[in-house]
Formats: C-alpha cells, sequence, structure tokens
C-alpha cells in the first residue's frame, strides 16, 4: 500500500511536471484521474483489497507506461510541430482525422475515395501478394530443410535474390504483367517469400535428431514424418517466417502503391503530398502503423492458438 | 508346439565401427562379436564414451558398420525397423501428441495393414495398460513425469511386438527410486513377453538385477568386449532377496571389478 502511494505520488508529481512542459495539457488530463479513482477502493474490505491492489500493480506495470510513452511522442510532436512552418500538430491532425473517418467510403471516382477503400485494397493486394508468397515458399522451405541437395541447389539464388530491394522487382513486374496492380502485388510476393522460405528450412532442420531416429525405427512413411513429426515442430518456425513476411509486405506496399498509382494507401499518401495535404498524411502514417500491429498481433494470436505447447 | 529356440538370434560379427570427424577417423568399436540368445536378457556396461550405445544403435540399424556383419532371426540388418523397437535414453516422445496418439503411432505403422481400426486402438489401450497408465493415456508428454515418459516409451515399443527390444540407458535420467520400480516392472514385463533383449546402462546394481548375461566393455576408442558375465540368479527375481543373496554380491563385485580395476577410466 505505501509503494503504491509512494509511486502514485511519484506519477502525480511526474505527470504535473509533464503537462507543464506538454503544450496540450487537456490530453494529460484523464490519466491522473482514473488513478484517483482506484486509491478508495484499495482501502477496502481485505480479501477484495488484495484484488484491488492487483487491479492496481497491473495498471502500473503495463497500462501507465505505454499510455505515457503514448503522451511524451504527443508532446515531443506538438513540440516540433510548434517549431516548424509546415508540420501540423496532434490537434489539427486529429481534426482531420475525424473528419476523414467520419466517411471512411465514399466513392468520388477512382482518384478521390474514402481511407477505408484505400486500406482495403492496399490490404487486398498485401493479401494475395503474401498469400502466394505463403502458398509457395512454405512448401518450399520444407523441401529445402529436409533434403540436403534442394537445400544447396537452392542457397546462392535465395543468397543472391534475398538482399535485393523490394522496389527493384517492380520494372520487371510491370514488364511481365504489363499493367500496374500485378505488378505491385508481385513485388509484395516476391518480399515477402523469403522470410517464409527461410523460417521454414530453418524450422525443419532444427528438428531433433530423437524424432528422425523414432520415425526411422518406425520406418514412417515421407507423409506420416512431414503430418506427424515435420509439420507440428516446424509450425512456430514457420509462424515467424509469416510474421516477419506479413510486415515486409506491409512495408512495401507503400512504396510500391507511390510508384504504381491505383487506390492504395501508398497511392493516397502520394496524392496527398500533392495537394500538399500533410495532416492525411500524418494519419496515414498512424493508419499504416496500427494495421501493421493489428496484422502482427493477428498473426502471434494465431501462432498461439497452434502451438502444442 | 514346442518353439525352437534359436541361440543365435541377434548376431554381430566381427563389427567395426569408425566415425569420420572433424579431426580425422575415430575408431569406436573393434572387432565386436556377440551371439544373443532367443528371449535372453543382455546388459552392455561400460565407462562413458566406450562405444556402448554405438552397439544399441547398430543391431537398431541406425549406424552402419565400417566393417562386419550384423543379423537378426537370420536376417542381415541393413537398417532400422520395427520389428528392433528403441527405447531411447531421452523417451523421445512427440510432444504434440498425446500419451495414446505417441503409442498409436507406432501400432498404426506396424499393424496397420492387418488390422481394423477398432483393433489397432485395443492395441494402444492395451501397451499402456502393460505400463499403468491407463488414466494418462490422454495427457500429453508436457504434463507428466519423466518416469511416466519413460514408461510411454516403453509402451509404445512393446506395442509393435518387436523381436528385440533396445533399451538405450533407459532409467539413467531418473532418479532413484524411479528407477527401481520401473526396473521391477520392466522385469514383469519382459517375463510376460518372453521378448529378447539388449539394455545399455552404466549401473552395476540395474545391469545385475536384469540381465541374463552382462556384456562389459573395454574404454575406447576402438573399444571391444573385455569379459561376459553370466548371471545364473533364479527369476522372478526381487532386489530385497538378492540384497543378502552371495551370488548377486559376487556378481555385482565381479562387475565393479572390471570397471574400477582392470579397465578403470583415468579421471577427465
Amino acid at each position: 500500500m505505501s509503494v503504491i502511494s509512494l509511486q502514485r505520488n511519484n506519477l502525480e508529481t511526474d505527470m504535473s511536471h509533464e503537462t507543464s512542459t506538454a503544450t496540450q495539457p487537456a490530453k494529460a488530463a484523464p490519466a491522473p484521474v482514473t488513478i484517483v479513482a482506484e486509491v478508495p477502493a484499495n482501502s477496502a474490505i481485505n480479501d477484495r483489497a488484495a484484488k484491488n491492489r492487483q487491479l492496481v500493480n497491473a495498471f502500473f506495470q503495463w497500462l501507465l507506461p505505454p499510455l505515457f510513452g503514448l503522451m511524451l511522442f504527443t508532446a515531443i510532436w506538438a513540440l516540433i510541430s510548434y517549431q516548424s512552418e509546415g508540420l501540423p500538430g496532434p490537434i489539427p491532425t486529429w481534426h482531420a482525422a475525424v473528419a476523414l473517418f467520419s466517411d471512411p467510403f465514399y466513392n468520388n471516382g477512382p482518384n478521390d475515395m474514402g481511407i477505408g477503400w484505400n486500406i482495403l485494397n492496399s490490404l487486398e493486394r498485401v493479401g494475395l501478394g503474401f498469400g502466394m508468397a505463403a502458398i509457395l515458399g512454405i512448401p518450399l522451405g520444407f523441401i529445402i530443410g529436409r533434403f540436403a541437395f534442394a537445400s544447396r541447389m537452392a542457397a546462392p539464388i535465395i543468397g543472391m535474390l534475398r538482399p535485393v530491394s523490394p522496389l527493384a522487382w517492380l520494372p520487371i513486374g510491370l514488364l511481365v504483367f504489363k499493367a500496374a496492380d500485378p505488378a505491385a502485388i508481385w513485388v509484395i510476393f516476391i518480399s515477402a517469400i523469403w522470410p517464409m522460405i527461410i523460417n521454414t528450412a530453418v524450422g525443419v532442420s532444427k528438428v531433433p535428431e530423437d524424432y528422425m531416429n523414432v520415425a526411422r525405427v518406425l520406418k514412417l512413411s515421407e507423409w506420416k514424418i512431414a503430418t506427424r513429426i515435420l509439420f507440428p515442430f516446424v509450425l512456430p518456425y514457420m509462424m515467424t517466417g509469416v510474421r516477419l513476411s506479413i510486415g515486409v509486405a506491409w512495408l512495401v506496399i507503400v512504396a510500391a502503391e507511390m510508384l504504381t498509382g491505383g487506390v492504395g494507401i501508398g497511392f493516397w499518401v502520394w496524392d496527398e503530398w500533392n495537394n500538399l495535404n500533410v495532416e492525411h498524411i500524418i494519419i496515414a502514417i498512424f493508419v499504416v502503423g496500427i494495421v501493421g500491429l493489428l496484422l502482427e498481433q493477428m498473426l502471434i494470436m494465431i501462432a498461439r492458438r497452434f502451438s502444442y505447447e | 508346439m514346442e518353439k525352437i529356440i534359436q541361440e543365435r538370434y541377434v548376431q554381430l560379427e566381427n563389427v567395426n565401427m569408425s566415425f569420420i570427424t572433424k579431426k580425422g577417423t575415430f575408431e569406436a568399436l573393434r572387432d565386436i562379436d556377440l551371439n544373443i540368445r532367443e528371449g535372453e536378457f543382455i546388459s552392455v556396461i561400460g565407462h562413458s564414451g566406450c562405444g556402448k550405445s554405438t552397439v544399441l544403435n547398430l543391431i537398431a540399424g541406425l549406424l552402419q558398420p565400417t566393417s562386419g556383419l550384423l543379423f537378426c532371426a537370420g536376417r542381415e540388418i541393413a537398417g532400422p525397423g520395427p520389428e528392433r523397437a528403441v527405447v531411447f535414453q531421452n523417451h523421445s516422445l512427440l510432444p504434440w501428441l498425446t500419451c495414446s496418439e505417441n503409442v498409436h503411432l507406432a501400432v498404426e505403422r506396424v499393424f496397420g495393414k492387418k488390422e481394423d481400426k477398432a483393433q489397432l486402438r485395443a492395441r494402444t489401450r492395451a501397451a499402456l495398460e502393460l505400463v499403468g497408465l491407463s488414466h494418462a493415456a490422454d495427457k500429453r508428454p508436457g504434463e507428466i513425469s519423466g518416469g511416466m515418459k519413460q514408461r510411454v516409451g516403453i509402451a509404445r515399443a512393446l506395442a509393435m511386438e518387436p523381436k528385440v527390444l533396445l533399451l538405450d540407458e533407459p532409467f539413467g535420467a531418473l532418479d532413484a527410486l524411479t528407477r527401481a520400480h520401473l526396473q521391477d516392472e520392466l522385469m514383469n514385463i519382459m517375463a510376460k513377453s518372453g521378448c529378447t533383449a539388449v539394455m545399455v546402462t552404466h549401473d552395476v546394481d540395474e545391469a545385475v538385477l536384469l540381465s541374463d548375461r552382462i556384456v562389459m566393455m573395454t574404454n575406447g576408442p576402438a573399444a571391444s568386449i573385455g569379459e561376459i558375465l553370466p548371471v545364473a540368479l533364479p527369476r522372478p527375481r526381487k532386489r530385497l532377496e538378492l540384497a543378502e543373496n552371495a551370488e548377486y554380491n559376487h556378481l555385482r563385485s565381479e562387475v565393479l571389478k572390471f570397471l574400477y580395476e582392470r579397465h578403470a577410466k583415468k579421471a577427465a
């Protein structure tokens, strides 16, 4: 109890200090209010008090630090935008975002569509490119990890092509597909495939000798080895590859769409830059970041669901 | 019908084994000759690094000898197979399968073509019951103790109805009480099944208690069979009674003398 109250005091002084430096005291205000609300419950009857103490601890350990970080970030942003001429601060950006997201799905022709459409279009490209990369990359990873010959065969190709910047593949895509959209999907495909191949192959090569000895003593068929031993063991490695891949794919889509145009978050950024609508560019950065975060979290959840541990 | 017991059920003839390592060729075994009678329980004992596990892996077919021949039931051992089931040192259960699924994987492989699903399930159940683990059938290896895991490993091996059961330091990683308990269980199971067994161990008491003959290995490199000690103690053997048995103590000291006087390992 004493430690908590001490922490609370420290935090409150920290916060008052923080709010004085920040140009947006309105944003910082809600946090101390919640703390004050927690404290009286803490001094209630014993067993409930313990539970509440846990809640308060959780709040201090897990909720407050990220909140604090975000506030600091916003404060620095506000400070910089205050000094700079063109860069909009948090408040105008917030207003622009509210306006933008109040009608995300309008459609005034291909050059003027709601932010929702742009996000969905980008997600579709990433989904297609990434999906094809997964369909091809994961089995390839299994083959490379399982057979030394295949591994040696693939090593120079993977070693050479993997470090190539994804956008260097765009002209090839434009040339072969003669259209912007498939070319963008192609770029996603080629940049997303490597982590899946490599991580799957590494996973397969790390299957403990003991498990393979079991397979050998039982004389299991290659199919049974793949489904009963390799696949369950490799799954966590594979999911790491998938996560890295989707990260790369989402990273690359903005750049690819900037070059290819069409409807999509990357193109939208470029379009807003041409309109000198900087608030929207900042919003796009947040949107890309948040969607990327959600994709990653979704995959972590799937990975946990299928993990045998 | 009287069953003819084959005197040379498992046969090792002039077996040599060398490994190619980064530092050059390492000669692990030299001139190993051994005949194992059908139904016999053989222990291979020696200091660590003497190649006793190599002997077992050769019989299992997991390794191929550099020279020499190995036979099992009159046929040359060309590779691993379910007629020579292995109980691995670290149990080697697949952690994503339940105990019952681990056993079933073996049952399915060996009997899947001849029997229907109900029969296969009955075999899996029977194997788990034999080692007293019916209650843990649906648990995963991560949820059970080390001794239980090793019992599942034994159940998996026995469920295949192997001609030869190969045990690679099966109780090495267990505490003394669990080990004693499992040794007694193994003795009962072996008495029931009449299966031929080869066990690698570094535990003198375990070797004397379980074996019909103890194969004592000299130290490596180029280890060979130093001596073969017959254990003529009557079965069933009782751990407590044996403790005061003169013959048992004599055999025990014979093995100890071999290991610590004639073939003492230099302190590492």
